[in-house]
Formats: C-alpha cells, sequence, structure tokens
C-alpha cells in the first residue's frame, strides 16, 4: 500500500515536471518549423536529453523537500534557540561566500570581465595580469554575497524594513553608475543575476523563511524573503567599486 | 558507455559545485551548533536526490537544450535570415522582430522550468497558506523574464544606452513598493534574482551575444552583457503587479459584496 503512494507520487512528480518543460518544447519546435525551417540534427540526444531533464528536475524537487528545505529550516531554529547571533552571522557569511566563490556562471562572467578589462586597456594585455583580475572580481563578488546575507540575517533579527534597505541600495547603484568605468557597467549589473545557484537559492530562502518563523514578532511571509534580494543586489555595488579601484 | 562516462563527470562536478555549501552546513553542525540532526538518513537521502537530480538535470541540458538554443540564436540572428546586408551601418531595429518574439517565448519557457524558482514558488505557497499560488508566481516572473529579455535584445539592435534602461526599471520598482501590498515585497524582491540561474543564463548569454556579433556597429565584448540584468528586474516589477491587480480585484470583489449585503 505504502509502496502504490510513493510510486504514484514519483509518477505524478515525473507528469509534473513534464509539464514545466513542454513550453520549452514548444517554443523550440515552433521556431524551427515555422519561422527558421530547417531540420534539426540528432533528434535522438534531443529526445534522451529531454528525458534526463524531466527525471533530474523531479529528483530534484524530491530532494529538495526531504534535504534541502528541512536543513536550512532545522539550522535556523537551532540558531536562534542558541540564541547566539555572532555564530549565526558568521554562519550566514561562510555560506554567501562559501557557495559563491566556485559559482561556475560566475568564474565564467569573470573571465569574460577580465578580456572586456584588458581590450579596454584598463589592465596589462597579459595572461597573468587577466587571472588577476579575474580572482580579483570572483574574490569581491563572494565578499558582497557574503556581506548580503550577512545584512539580509541581521534585518530578519532585528526586523528592519525591506524596502529602505533594498531603495537604500538601488540609489547606491545609481550613483555609481555615474561614476564607474562604462566597461564595466554591463558586467556589474549581470553579475547580480548569477551568483545566486540552483542550491543556494532554496536553502538561503530555508534559511530566511525558518529564522522568521522562530523569533518572536516576525511574519515569514514579510520578513523570510529577501535574502536572495540582497544576494543580488550587493554583488553590482561591489563589482563597479572594483572597477573604479582597479 | 560513453553516455555513462560524460555522466559521471557531470556528477563529479555538481558534487565539487556543492561541496563548499556541504562543508559549510557540516562544519557548523558539528561544531557551532553540537546537536544530531533529527532525521540524519532522511536529510541525507535528500541531498543524494538533489545532487543527482542536478547532474541529470545539466546534462540533459547539454544534450538537447543547449545546443539547439545556440543554434538558433545562431540562425536568428544571422543576416541573411534578417534580410540585411552586413555591409550597412545602421539596421532598422523592426528588422529583427523575429529575434524580439524568440528572446520572449524561450525567457517565458525556460523560467518556467527554472528549478530555483519552483523551490522558491513551493515555499511562499506553503507559508502564505495557499493564498500565494506557486503557478500564479511563476507564471507572473515568466511573463516579466519574457519582456525583460525582450526588451534586452531590443536595447542590443538599438544600441541604446543599458543604464538608462535599468534606472528606469528601478524607478518603477520604488514607485510599485510605495503602493504594493507588504506581504508580497520580499517575495517580490526575491524573485528577480532567482530567474536566472541554469537554464536562462546560457540560453539568454547565447542569445546576446549572438547578436552582438552580427547586429552591424555592436561589439559582442560591450554589447552582449546586460540581458541578466533585464532578466532579473522585470520579474521585480511583474510580481508587484500581480500583487497589486489581485488585491485590487478582490477590493473591488468586497465592495460589491459589501453593495449587496
Amino acid at each position: 500500500m505504502r509502496m502504490a503512494n510513493t510510486s504514484n507520487k514519483f509518477l505524478r512528480n515525473l507528469l509534473n515536471s513534464l509539464f514545466d518543460l513542454l513550453p520549452i518544447l514548444v517554443v523550440v519546435l515552433v521556431f524551427q518549423l515555422f519561422v527558421i525551417q530547417q531540420p534539426i540534427d540528432n533528434v535522438e540526444d534531443i529526445i534522451v536529453g529531454t528525458l534526463l531533464i524531466v527525471l533530474g528536475l523531479t529528483l530534484f524537487i524530491q530532494g529538495l523537500e526531504q534535504g534541502l528545505f528541512p536543513i536550512g529550516e532545522t539550522m535556523a531554529h537551532s540558531f536562534a534557540r542558541k540564541g547566539s547571533v555572532f555564530w549565526l552571522l558568521v554562519f550566514a557569511f561562510s555560506l554567501g561566500f562559501g557557495t559563491t566563490v566556485a559559482e561556475p556562471a560566475l568564474i565564467a562572467v569573470a573571465d569574460e570581465a577580465a578580456e572586456i578589462a584588458a581590450l579596454g586597456n584598463m589592465i596589462e594585455d597579459t595572461n597573468n595580469a587577466r587571472e588577476k583580475y579575474a580572482f580579483g572580481l570572483r574574490i569581491s563578488v563572494a565578499l558582497s554575497v557574503g556581506f548580503a546575507i550577512v545584512i539580509g540575517v541581521l534585518r530578519i533579527i532585528r526586523g528592519w524594513p525591506l524596502h529602505y534597505l533594498i531603495i537604500t541600495g538601488y540609489c547606491g547603484i545609481m550613483l555609481m553608475t555615474i561614476f564607474a568605468p562604462d566597461e564595466i557597467i554591463g558586467i556589474a549589473y549581470d553579475s547580480g543575476g548569477v551568483t545566486t545557484s540552483t542550491i543556494t537559492v532554496p536553502l538561503v530562502t530555508a534559511l530566511g523563511v525558518g529564522l522568521a518563523s522562530s523569533i518572536k514578532g516576525r511574519n515569514p511571509m514579510v520578513d523570510g524573503f529577501g535574502l536572495i534580494a540582497f544576494a543580488s543586489l550587493t554583488p553590482m555595488m561591489f563589482v563597479m567599486a572594483y572597477g573604479m579601484l582597479i | 558507455m560513453q553516455w555513462l562516462h560524460a555522466f559521471a563527470f557531470t556528477l563529479l562536478e555538481t558534487c565539487r559545485d556543492v561541496l563548499p555549501i556541504a562543508g559549510t552546513i557540516i562544519g557548523f553542525q558539528v561544531l557551532v551548533i553540537r546537536k544530531p540532526l533529527i532525521n540524519p538518513r532522511k536529510t541525507l537521502v535528500g541531498f543524494v536526490y538533489v545532487l543527482l537530480g542536478i547532474a541529470l538535470f545539466l546534462k540533459g541540458l547539454d544534450m538537447a537544450l543547449f545546443p539547439i538554443g545556440d543554434l538558433m540564436a545562431k540562425q536568428l540572428t544571422d543576416p541573411e535570415f534578417i534580410g540585411i546586408n552586413p555591409a550597412l551601418r545602421e539596421v532598422p531595429w523592426e528588422a529583427y522582430l523575429w529575434v524580439y518574439v524568440f528572446a520572449a517565448s524561450i525567457g517565458f519557457a525556460t523560467t518556467l522550468a527554472e528549478p530555483a524558482l519552483i523551490a522558491v514558488a513551493l515555499k511562499a505557497q506553503e507559508i502564505s497558506g495557499g493564498a500565494i499560488q506557486a503557478l500564479g508566481l511563476r507564471l507572473a516572473v515568466s511573463i516579466g523574464v519574457a519582456v525583460g529579455i525582450s526588451l534586452g535584445t531590443f536595447r542590443i539592435v538599438s544600441g541604446l544606452e543599458l543604464y538608462h534602461f535599468i534606472i528606469a526599471g528601478y524607478i518603477i520598482v520604488l514607485i510599485q513598493t510605495a503602493f504594493a501590498p507588504k506581504l508580497i515585497i520580499g517575495l517580490a524582491y526575491d524573485s528577480g534574482g532567482v530567474t536566472t540561474s541554469t537554464v536562462t543564463v546560457p540560453l539568454v548569454t547565447a542569445l546576446g551575444l549572438g547578436l552582438a556579433s552580427t547586429v552591424p556597429g555592436r561589439n559582442p565584448l560591450l554589447d552582449g552583457f546586460g540581458l541578466i540584468a533585464f532578466a532579473s528586474l522585470f520579474p521585480i516589477i511583474a510580481v508587484l503587479g500581480y500583487a497589486q491587480i489581485s488585491e485590487w480585484k478582490n477590493r473591488k470583489k468586497q465592495k460589491t459584496a459589501n453593495r449587496k449585503s
């Protein structure tokens, strides 16, 4: 009986994932057939790949509810019960810094940015100079995300209203845009989006919501969200600052 | 066999990416919290599911979606397909109509399949007690991304300044924040950051680079950027707008109900 239930649930989840993927298939097919009108090669690869995506998404969501969400919330509760703000902030920083510094999307963006900087004569056009620049950029983005989670967690503890902080951040970005070198602006704006990966987002969300629901006087809906928002805001500032300093 | 090799490689890569996160969690659990997990085996199995899931997902994207996405970006931005003379120095922006349509549709479709967004939407539905529907939120975000990316491609074609658009977007967000229901603000701001991860970023980057390197007068290194910024800004506007519209509708419904009684 139980077995049947689990496999039923799994099947339903599989169907859901297929449903999530359907729009992509429709877009690709419609454009290929009616607009581009060229034959698709490797149809086999596409079919196998699609099945893998569906299976992967299903497993991910299963693991999310069973592993990532619970651990994020349990840790939030334990920290709240322990009552040590210091350790909570250290944890928040390590989580932000650690998950970002190795993020593959960020590594790719940093390398591209170094290329632009070399072309724009901001740095010497040697491998060494470029690598140094890209590494510095990665570290500053990772620091900025660590800093963002710390501020976000502090905000949940203290109950500061989110929108004032975010609006201040936006104003800061607008001001910095005026002074930052033109070449860095596009990269800086993009860097806000690439820092938040598929594993970081559920963990950080669960942490925020868990904290907000275990601290008295906080509402998980009003106070629990917002950590990701900080993590996509501060990298823009730090990258522009990096561009201005170098 | 080769297929299995490639998958094992992707799995190893995923493990490497997860290592810092796992290290942080285990380190703090053992050294600072010093309490055993309530259900260690279930959690561990959950983690393994996440790892396997992401690895399969990435492998599938590599096999099915990314090559065809790349190819389509190239085909759609090809001067021959557009029907322009590549020697021209300026092209009318209308010539790229199909690119904007493609940008909007692929942005919408990939965002719906974005795992990080599904995660946040599920959490929001759970916490709001169903007042926020996961699918409704995902649709709002996807519409935001669609508009954002399509505007972003228009910007690359027209060569307008990126920061004008972004700052105008910020101003809209500021105004909406003043009027939107307080409950939704955190979630709306968050949705900007979660839209752009595994599926959307590589496809959108391919499109941006394809455009910037084929539109006359654009430099891929300077003009190829900015699409992700658009894709993270417009969902905020869309989610705030969605909340405002549903609040407005509710109020109207209440008014008519009050009048009737």
